[in-house]
C-alpha cells in the first residue's frame, strides 16, 4: 500500500432484506478479502441450511444469538483494503428498534450506504436511515438500489427511486448524494462494472468507494486541542518538561500561534508540539500530539486550548439533538454524567423541546418522554461551563454523551445545535 | 498546497494513541496485557509514543502459562528493561498448584483456558481497573463487535448483547467497585497494518516470526513445534522444516506455516498474499464455531 492512502470509514443501513449483509459479503468477496477458512466455514454452514451456493450473507453473522436468529443486532465491524484504500465497515441493523445502533455506527462514519429494494422503491425505513445519515452529519451517502436483476435491469425503476429520494430528502441536510444500481447478489456495479445496465454511466460502488474526496470532509479552520492529560516527565533529561496531551479535534496548530485556554481564559503561545518521532511545526486533525506552551499556565484535563482569534461558545446551555439509547426511559429533570471531548460534568435535561417521530418525521410536542430510540430536541443545563461548536461545524467539540450515575450505562447521545 | 490529511497508518497509530492516553486518564490501575505476541507487542511501542518523553505510567502484564516458547520469555524481559516499566506476572502454574483449576487432559489437553482463571485473579489481586489488550476486530467474528472500552462485570465476564454504546470518539469507562474494563487501542488494525506498522516503525519481534528451521510435528493441519510437551500419536512424526509462527501463543497449541520469509519485507509480502486467517493455525479456536464467544464472555483476553 502506497503510504498516501487514506481511510474511509463507512456505514451500511437498509430493512430487513435489501441485502445489506449480501452487500457486505460481495465486498469482502470479491476484494478478496475474504479467506479460505472462512469461505470454508460459510460453505458448511450454507450446505447445512441447505442453500445453493455460497450465502455470502453468512460472512457477516456475528454473535451466537444472531446466527441463531438469523439477525444482526448490534454494529459490527469490518475491515477490507484495496490498493487505493483501507475500509471500515460499520455494519448495523436496520430495524426501527435499532435505530441506536444506526447511530452509533454513522457516529465515525465519512459515508453511508443505504439500500434500497428496487422493486419496493424508498419505503418509509430508506427515509429513517437518511433521515439518521443527515442527522449525524454523514458527509456523503450512497444510495444504492439493490436486485436490480429481480426488475429487469431496468433504468425506471433507478429512476423512480432518485425521484422519490429527492422530492423527501429536499429538507434534509446531506450534502453529496449518489445513486448507483447494483445487484448485489450477482455482483452487477459493485466491484465490476455491470454488463446488464449500458444505461448507467457512473462508477460501481466500490470505485465510488476509493476515489471519493473525503479529506476536506474535516474542519480545518476551527482549532480546537481537548486536552486529554498532562505529560511531566520524571526523568533528568526532562525535568522542565510539561506537555498537553491530546488529539487535534480540527483546524491547525503552528508553533507561534497566540492560544487561549479554556475556560480559564489565560493566554499564551505555541512553543512546540512534540511527537515521539520528532518535533512538528503544524499539527492538524486527527494527530495525537503533545503541546508546550511559552508560558507556566495551569491546564488540565477537560480543558480546551484554542487560538485566541477563533474560539467556541462557552455556555452552560446547550441544545442538542437528542438520541436516547437506554432501555429505561429518561427521568424527568434528573441528572446525568455529560461527557464532552475530554471534559465531564454533571447535567440536567432541563426541558424537551419537541420529539421526532420516526416514521413520519413529524415533530411531536405532545409526548415528550425519551424512550430508547427516540430522537429529540432537548435543552440541557450542565454545572460548569462546555467549550462547543455546533455539530454541523464540528462532529468532535459539537457531539455528547449522557451518562447515567445509577448504573454508569450510556443512556443518550447528542448533537449540539 | 500542503496535505492536511493523514495516512491510514498515521491514522490508526493517533487513534491508538488516543485510546491509550484515554485509559490512562479514566482509570486509576491500568494494565498492558503482554504476550510477548506481535499485537501485544505493537501496543506497547504505541504506549511509548502516547506517553513520550514519559515513560509509559503503567505495568506490563503477562500471563504466563508455563507452555512458553523459551525466545517469548526472553524477549518479554528484554523489553521490560527497555522500556523500565514494571512487569506483573499471573502463573497458571501457581492457579493449578493452588488447586484454582485442574489441568485438561488427552492429547489436546491445553491450558488456554486456564488462563481465564489466572486473569482474572490477577487482575484482582492486583487491583487493576483496566486490562489493555492487543485484541483486533479483524481477527475472528466475536472480536467483530467489542469495543474500544469494553466493560466487565465483577466476576470478569462479558456480555456480548449488553455493551455499552459507544458514539464518536467519547469513551465511558466508569465503573462501580470490583468491576473492570478491557481496552483495545487496536481494534480497528487488521493483521496486514499491524504487519506495514511493525516494518514502518522497524519494531523487535521475537524471532520465533522470522523463518527458521524447527523440529514439528504435522497436526490439525499445521506444524505444532517439538517440546517437553509434546505428546506423539502413533502415527505422528517429527521432522525438521522451515517455518514460522503468524501468531504466537502456547507452543502446545500454535501451529507454524512452511516459509522461507525472514526478513520484515518478505513477513509483510506474505501475509498480503495469505489466504487463511492467523487464527487458523490455533487449535484453541478450532474447537467449535463459537469457541473465541465462548472464552471472551467468561473472561478471556
Ligand atoms: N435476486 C437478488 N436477491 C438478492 C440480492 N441481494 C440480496 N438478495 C437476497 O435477498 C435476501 C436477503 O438478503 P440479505 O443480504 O440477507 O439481507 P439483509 O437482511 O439486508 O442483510 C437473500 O435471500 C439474498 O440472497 C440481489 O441483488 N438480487
Amino acid at each position: 500500500m502506497l503510504d498516501k492512502n487514506q481511510l474511509l470509514r463507512f456505514t451500511t443501513a437498509g430493512s430487513v432484506d435489501d441485502g445489506k449483509s449480501t452487500l457486505i459479503g460481495r465486498l469482502l468477496y470479491d476484494s478478496k478479502s475474504i479467506f479460505e477458512d472462512q469461505l470454508q466455514a460459510i460453505e458448511n454452514t450454507s450446505k447445512k441450511k441447505g442453500h445453493d451456493g455460497v450465502d455470502l450473507a453468512l460472512f457477516t453473522d456475528g454473535l451466537r444469538d444472531e446466527r441463531e436468529q438469523g439477525i444482526t443486532i448490534d454494529v459490527a465491524y469490518r475491515y477490507f483494503t484495496t490498493p487505493k484504500r483501507k475500509f471500515i465497515i460499520a455494519d448495523t441493523p436496520g430495524h426501527i428498534q435499532y435505530t441506536r445502533n444506526m447511530v452509533t455506527g454513522a457516529s465515525t462514519a465519512n459515508a453511508a450506504i443505504i439500500l434500497v429494494d428496487a422493486r419496493h422503491g424508498v419505503i418509509e425505513q430508506t427515509k429513517r436511515h437518511s433521515f439518521i445519515a443527515s442527522l449525524l452529519q454523514i458527509p456523503h451517502v450512497i444510495v444504492c438500489i439493490n436486485k436490480m436483476d429481480l426488475v429487469d435491469y431496468a433504468e425506471e425503476s433507478y429512476n423512480r427511486v432518485i425521484d422519490q429520494f429527492e422530492e423527501f430528502s429536499s429538507k434534509m441536510l446531506v450534502k453529496d448524494v449518489r445513486f448507483i444500481p447494483i445487484s448485489a447478489l450477482n455482483g452487477d456495479n459493485v466491484v465490476n462494472r455491470s454488463e446488464n445496465m449500458d444505461w448507467y454511466q457512473g462508477a460501481p460502488l466500490l470505485h465510488t468507494l476509493e476515489t471519493m474526496h473525503i479529506s476536506s470532509d474535516i474542519n480545518k479552520v476551527d482549532t480546537r486541542f481537548p486536552v486529554q492529560t498532562v505529560l511531566r516527565p520524571q526523568s533528568d533529561e526532562h525535568r522542565d518538561y510539561r506537555g498537553y496531551a491530546g488529539r487535534v479535534a480540527s483546524g491547525i496548530i503552528r508553533v507561534g500561534d497566540e492560544i487561549t485556554a479554556l475556560p480559564s481564559g489565560f493566554t499564551s503561545k505555541i512553543k512546540s508540539i512534540d511527537t515521539f518521532d520528532k518535533t512538528l511545526e503544524e499539527a492538524y486533525a486527527p494527530m495525537s500530539v503533545s503541546i508546550t506552551l511559552e508560558d507556566d499556565i495551569d491546564i488540565g484535563r477537560g480543558d480546551m486550548i484554542v487560538r485566541t482569534k477563533n474560539q467556541p461558545e462557552t455556555s452552560q446551555d446547550i441544545e442538542v439533538m437528542l438520541c436516547w439509547l437506554n432501555n429505561s426511559p429518561a427521568k424527568p429533570r434528573a441528572k446525568y454524567t455529560i461527557k464532552h471531548t475530554s471534559n465531564d460534568q454533571k447535567a440536567m435535561i432541563k426541558e424537551v423541546i419537541y420529539k421526532y417521530d420516526i416514521n413520519t418525521l413529524d415533530r411531536n410536542k405532545v409526548d415528550k418522554d425519551l424512550k430508547m430510540n427516540d430522537i429529540s430536541k432537548v435543552k440541557i443545563r450542565t454545572t460548569k461551563p462546555l467549550m462547543v461548536d455546533p455539530y454541523r461545524e464540528n462532529r468532535t467539540t459539537g457531539s455528547i454523551i449522557l451518562i447515567d450515575d445509577a448504573t454508569n450505562e450510556t443512556v443518550a447521545a447528542g448533537m449540539i445545535i | 498546497m500542503r496535505k492536511y490529511y493523514l495516512n491510514y497508518l498515521d491514522e490508526l497509530e493517533s487513534e491508538a494513541i488516543f485510546v491509550l492516553r484515554e485509559v490512562w486518564a479514566q482509570f486509576d490501575n491500568p494494565v498492558i496485557l503482554f504476550s510477548g505476541g506481535k499485537d501485544s507487542i505493537v501496543v506497547a511501542h504505541l504506549a511509548k509514543k502516547a506517553f513520550y518523553p514519559s515513560k509509559i505510567p503503567f505495568p506490563l502484564m503477562h500471563v504466563d502459562t508455563g507452555h512458553n516458547f523459551p525466545e517469548t520469555i526472553k524477549f518479554r524481559d528484554d523489553t521490560i528493561k527497555e522500556l523500565g516499566v514494571q512487569l506483573i506476572v499471573g502463573s497458571v502454574q501457581e492457579s493449578i498448584d493452588q488447586g484454582r483449576v485442574a489441568e485438561e487432559q488427552g492429547k489436546n489437553a491445553t491450558r488456554n483456558a486456564l488462563q481465564i482463571t489466572t486473569l482474572l485473579d490477577a487482575i484482582e489481586y492486583n487491583k487493576i481497573d483496566c486490562a489493555i489488550g492487543g485484541g483486533r476486530r479483524d481477527e475472528e467474528k466475536a472480536r467483530a463487535k467489542e469495543r474500544f472500552f469494553s466493560h466487565r462485570d465483577d466476576f470478569g465476564q462479558w456480555d456480548p448483547k449488553n455493551q455499552r454504546p459507544e458514539l464518536w470518539n467519547i469513551f465511558n469507562g466508569k465503573h462501580f467497585e470490583g468491576e473492570h474494563f478491557r481496552a483495545f487501542p487496536i481494534s480497528n488494525w487488521t493483521e496486514m497494518d499491524v504487519w506495514n506498522y511493525i516494518k514502518r516503525e522497524n519494531i523487535a519481534i521475537p524471532s520465533l516470526y522470522f523463518a527458521h528451521e524447527r523440529e514439528v510435528v504435522w497436526r490439525q493441519e499445521s506444524w505444532i513445534p517439538n517440546s517437553e510437551y509434546l505428546v506423539l500419536e502413533d502415527h505422528e512424526e517429527i521432522v525438521t522444516k522451515k517455518i514460522r509462527f503468524r501468531t504466537l501463543g502456547d507452543i502446545t497449541i500454535t501451529g507454524g506455516i512452511e516459509s522461507d520469509a525472514d526478513t520484515l519485507e518478505k513477513i509483510a509480502d506474505e501475509v498480503s498474499g495469505m489466504r487463511k486467517t492467523e487464527r487458523g493455525n490455533r487449535s484453541d479456536d478450532k474447537r467449535s464455531e463459537s469457541a473465541m464467544e465462548d472464552r471472551k464472555r467468561q473472561g478471556y483476553f
